[in-house]
Formats: C-alpha cells, structure tokens, sequence
C-alpha cells in the first residue's frame, strides 16, 4: 500500500501519462505501426523463417515431415534438371544486356526534341502494363507456325522452311522468350532512365548546344556520367533478375522443352511435385545469392562512387544519394524478369 | 567573302549529318515501335475474324469486318468475364483502400516521430522487397492453408495488402517534403496526432496517394500468379487474369477468341493507361514500381 502510493506520487498516473503529449504519441505509434508489422511477419518473415525451416526435412504441405539434414541441398547439385535450369539464367543476363542498352537508346533518343515522342514512349512502354496471362497467349500466338512471327520474317523475304519452331527447337526456344521478356519490360527500363535523364540541369544541355557539341558529345558527357549510377545499379540487378528469371517461361512454354528456368523447376517442385523441402532448399540458395549480390553491390557503390562529385557534393548528400541508389533493388529486382 | 562561304559550307556539313542522324533517329524508333505493336495488332486482327475465315487466312490479312464482336461475346461468355470483373473490383477497390490506409499511417509515423525501432522498422521493410515473391510463395502457401485462407477472397486481398512494401517508400519520401511546422502549429491549436494525420496531412498527401493507386491498382489487376496458387476455386473466385485459364486445354487454338479474351482483359489497363500516363511514368521514374 505504502509503495503503491509512493509510486503514484513518484509518477504521473496512467491515465494521466496517456492523456500527455508523450503517451499520445506512443499511442499513436503503436495503433498505426501494429497492423503493417503483423502483416510483414506474417507473410515476409514467419515464411521466410519456415522457408529456411523447410530446407531441412523431407515433406509435403500435408502428412509427416522427417528432418534429412543437408541432402535438400545435396539434391540440389545433383539433379540435372536443377542444374541445368541454372544455365539457362546465362540466356536471361545476355537479354538483360541488351535491354539495358535498347532502353538507354531509346531514353537518349526520346528526352532530346523528337517529334511524336509521346506517342513512341507510350507504344513502346504499353506492353509493360499487360498481365502475365495474357502475355503468355500472345506469344504463344505469336511464335506458332506459319503465325504472327514467321509471317513477318516472310514479309522480309525469309523461306517459312527454313525457319526453326520458335518454342520447341531447343537450340533457339529460349532466346525466343527472353525476346519476349525484352518486349515487355525495356518500355519500363525506358522510362526510367528517361525520368533519370530529365533529372539533369537543362542548362547543362543549353551551354553544350552553345559549345556546339554534337549528340554524341553530349551523351558522353552530359547524360551518361548523370545516369551512371541508375545503370550501374540496373547491370547488377539484372544478374539477379536473371538468376530468378520465371514469368516467360512460366506463361508461354510452362517449362517444356529446355525452357525451365530455376524458379520455374521451383515452382513445379514445390506446387505440383509437393516436395516442399527440395524447393525451399531452392528458395534458400537462391535467396543467398541474391544477398550476396546485393551486399556486393553496397560496398561497390561506397567504393566506386567514393570520390564522384566530391568537389560539388557535401557528404551528407552523398550519402543520401546512395542510399537512395541502396534502396533501388527493391523496386528492380521484383521485375521478375 | 571567302569567310563567308566557308561559314556556309560548315553549316552545310552539319544540316548533312543533322538530316543523317535524324533519318537514324526516326527510323529505329519506328522500328522499336513496330515491335512492340505487332505482337498486339495481330491479336486485334485475329480477334475480329469468323471461325471459316480465322481458318482460311493468314493471320496478317485483315478482316472482313471490324465489326464482327461475335468473339468477343463468346470470350466473355465462356471465360465468365462477368464475375471475374467483380471480383477483380472487388479485390482492387479493398486492396487499394486498405494498403493506402496502411502505408500512409506507417509512413507518417516513422517519418515524424523518432523512437526506438524505427531504423530497424525502415530496414524490416528495406529487406523484405529484397526476397522474390514466388520464392516466398513456397512457405506462405502453408502459412495460407493454416490460416484457413486457401480458397477465400479475403484471404487473398489480406495476403496482398501486407506484401506491397514499395508504396510506403513513396509516402515516406512525400512526408519528407511536407514541412513539420504544419504539424507544429496544429499541436499548438490542440489537434491531437491522428487529427493531424488524418485532416492535415492526408490531404496534402493527394498526389502520392494517386501514383500509389495507378502503380499498385495496376500490379493488383494484372497480378496472377498468387491468384492462381490461393484461388483454386475458379468457378467462383476467378480474377480477369486467371479467367483467361479458362482458353488452355481444348480450347488452345481457337485463337480468335483467345485473342477476344486477351483483349478484353487489356482493356482496364488500357484505359488507365491513356487517362493517367503521366503519373504512372513519374511513378516508375521514381523507382516507385514493383513488377
């Protein structure tokens, strides 16, 4: 009793701490934080941690589980069709290339005076928009034969024989669908190295005309140094893109005949086979990888861009600006390439 | 004189190799366009044709008539396009006002108040748009089926709010903007936190808001691939994405319908698309975009 009336005395009360500025805040922060968090452990962390979990044991989502200690990740590197579908990230990363020099073309091309650019840049961008079902009919349509493809390679004064069956032939298959990853993701990589272009200081370009320097010049050293950063950031990304490459392959051939990536092999695993820790195992590797580009790529932007703008920048702009530049994956790698 | 024709032929030069480049320049964007249209103007094509005449003709040849929607009828017909509409409204319009009342409210929070966790909150949500959705997919499936959420819209809409990370970083970066003597004189007048965020700063948010609906309204509609893993149950919980499953098997080569289906289902993004170009390309420029 006597402490109790000396506590009370020593603090404010309860009700009267929440009633004060500070337990209002605390309120606050607590009701607005508590939904957000219990949704991310939900389906972010308490999966990922049952994920890791799952790697270890022998099981189906249903029915017995029996721990098997490393042999998920043994089967890993034994499997050939696991194996092999790692390959095939090599097609994924060339693609990504190209994309990246396609988009930054474009990007050049559309932020100087062109006629008609909105048009281009929304026809070009458009197939972004469409969803992966839907992508998969239109190149299965596409690339059938005698269709869409073969029509316009004979419009070119190709010979229908000798041209291959885009989906089956396994020797060109799938370069077939990392064209059609190309088509519709370089509209979205356009648009963002245009709205990294247009960043830059329009006088810059103004003093350039006056200097009489050509386009060429003025990409060198006006846009690229600007943008070396977002493009730097885009190569590295797609090395993970590539690695977790799935929506084509997945939509279009389902995996037949060779084109299998990684992730499609996972899912077919995981969801058809129900050989849950294989495929978390799957997951588990894959994720690794990812992390280790991802650390790669932190100490390559504080390193490389140590000592960039060091005379115009202070520090703490700097740091803010590669933060931003840390933080991009998030909104790259989920491209799904 | 001799100055002057110099001058002249200098300019000369340049117009040559301006017209050169220009030629270039036009050319191969007419040339990227092209493909980027084809592979849709030829579903366009296909999709008006009759069955005889989808048949007979190659798939370049127009058709007939630009007015033979008989396809189109079927396709939504067949595919049930009518209920995988609702649903797919159904789940955009909960998914949309749910994850911006989440996001915002993190937002503000971890943007106006410092206290301890907050950095380790930023990197919680940092990391987990670091780990590729469908390789989650293989343990949140059992999370789903423990849930009891397997086969159940709410599920699905509540299993798609807590996953978008991406929007928050938007409204984080809107806050920064917003000046924190807003906050300060309403405190002043007596406005409690949540009237604050609520009457003042909300409103302000607008524009954050609205390239947060095009991007994730978009990423929600086209989105598939969990749509088909938690709502198996396609006679009563298909989206407009999966109700196009509807053309595999049997019906995988009558491709003027299938074209019909691919088209109609295009259609919302489409439109979106020519209202609201602007917002979604500074979205995406903002690195505001997840797949």
């Amino acid at each position: 009793m006597g402490t109790n009336t000396a506590a009370v005395a020593g603090k404010k009360t309860f009700g009267q701490w929440l009633k004060s500025r500070k337990g209002q805040q605390t309120v606050i922060i607590i009701a607005f934080i508590i939904i957000p968090l219990l949704l991310l452990f939900t389906f972010t962390y308490l999966p990922f941690a049952e994920m890791v979990k799952f790697s270890f044991y022998k099981m189906k989502y249903v029915g017995a589980r029996k721990f098997v200690g490393l042999d998920n990740y043994r089967a890993l590197f034994a499997r050939k069709d696991i194996v092999s579908s790692l390959k095939l990230c090599l097609y994924y990363m060339v693609g990504a290339l190209i994309q990246i020099a396609l988009a930054l073309y474009l990007a050049t091309i559309l932020s100087m005076k062109v006629k008609a650019s909105g048009l281009f840049k929304g026809l070009i961008f458009f197939p972004y928009l469409i969803n992966g079902i839907a992508i998969g009919f239109i190149f299965k349509f596409f690339y059938t034969r005698g269709f869409v493809f073969d029509t316009v390679l004979q419009w070119c004064g190709f010979q229908l024989d000798s041209l291959p069956y885009w989906l089956k032939d396994q020797s060109i298959n799938n370069w077939s669908l990392v064209g059609s990853s190309v088509w519709r993701y370089c509209g979205q990589q356009m648009v963002l190295f245009i709205g990294a272009i247009m960043s830059v200081d329009d006088t810059l370009y103004e003093a350039a005309d006056l200097d009489g320097a050509n386009k060429f010049q003025q990409f060198k050293y006006i846009i690229l140094p600007s943008i070396k950063t977002i493009v730097t950031l885009n190569i590295i990304l797609s090395i993970t893109g590539s690695l977790s490459a799935f929506e084509a392959p997945f939509v279009i051939t389902d995996g037949a005949n060779g084109t299998g990536t990684f992730f499609v092999v996972m899912n077919t695993i995981a969801h058809t086979n129900q050989k849950v820790g294989l495929a978390s195992a799957m997951a588990v590797f894959l994720l690794c990888i990812i992390f280790i580009c991802t650390i790669l790529q932190k100490l390559f932007f504080k390193f490389a861009f140590r000592n960039m703008h060091a005379d115009d920048e202070s520090r703490s702009a700097k740091k803010k600006r590669v933060k931003a530049a840390a933080a991009q994956p998030a909104a790259a790698v989920k491209g799904g390439r | 004189m001799a100055a002057q024709a110099n001058a002249v032929k200098v300019k000369k030069h340049y117009s040559a190799k301006f017209i050169i480049w220009t030629v270039c320049k036009y050319l191969s964007l007419i040339f990227v366009s092209f493909c980027a249209v084809i592979p849709l103007v030829s579903c366009v094509i296909t999709a008006f044709k009759t069955d005889a005449e989808y048949k007979s003709t190659n798939v370049m040849t127009m058709p007939q008539s630009w007015f033979n929607i008989g396809n189109f009828l079927k396709a939504f017909q067949k595919a049930d396009m009518g209920l995988a509409f609702m649903n797919s409204a159904i789940i955009l319009a909960v998914v949309l006002i749910g994850s911006i009342i989440i996001g915002t409210q993190l937002a503000y929070v971890l943007d106006r108040f410092k206290f301890p966790g907050n950095g380790l909150i930023r990197n919680l949500f940092t990391f987990a748009a670091l780990l590729p959705a469908i390789a989650m997919q293989v343990a949140v499936y059992e999370i789903m089926v423990n849930l009891n959420f397997v086969n159940t819209l709410y599920g699905y809409i509540i299993m798609m709010m807590g996953t978008d990370v991406i929007s928050i970083y938007i409204f984080i970066q809107y806050f920064e903007n917003l000046p924190v003597s807003l906050d300060e004189s309403a405190i002043i007048d007596g406005a409690s936190y949540f009237t604050i965020y609520s009457k003042i700063l909300l409103p302000l948010l607008k524009p954050a808001i609205v390239t947060a609906i095009i991007l994730k309204g978009a990423n929600t509609y086209n989105e598939y691939y969990c749509a088909q893993l938690y709502l198996q149950d396609k006679a009563r919980l298909r989206t407009v994405a999966t109700s196009l499953y509807t053309f595999t098997g049997p019906l995988g080569n009558q491709y003027n319908m299938i074209c019909a289906g691919v088209i109609i289902s295009l259609l919302p993004a489409l439109i979106l698309f020519v209202v609201c170009q602007k917002q979604i390309y500074s979205g995406i420029a903002a690195g505001a975009v997840k797949g």
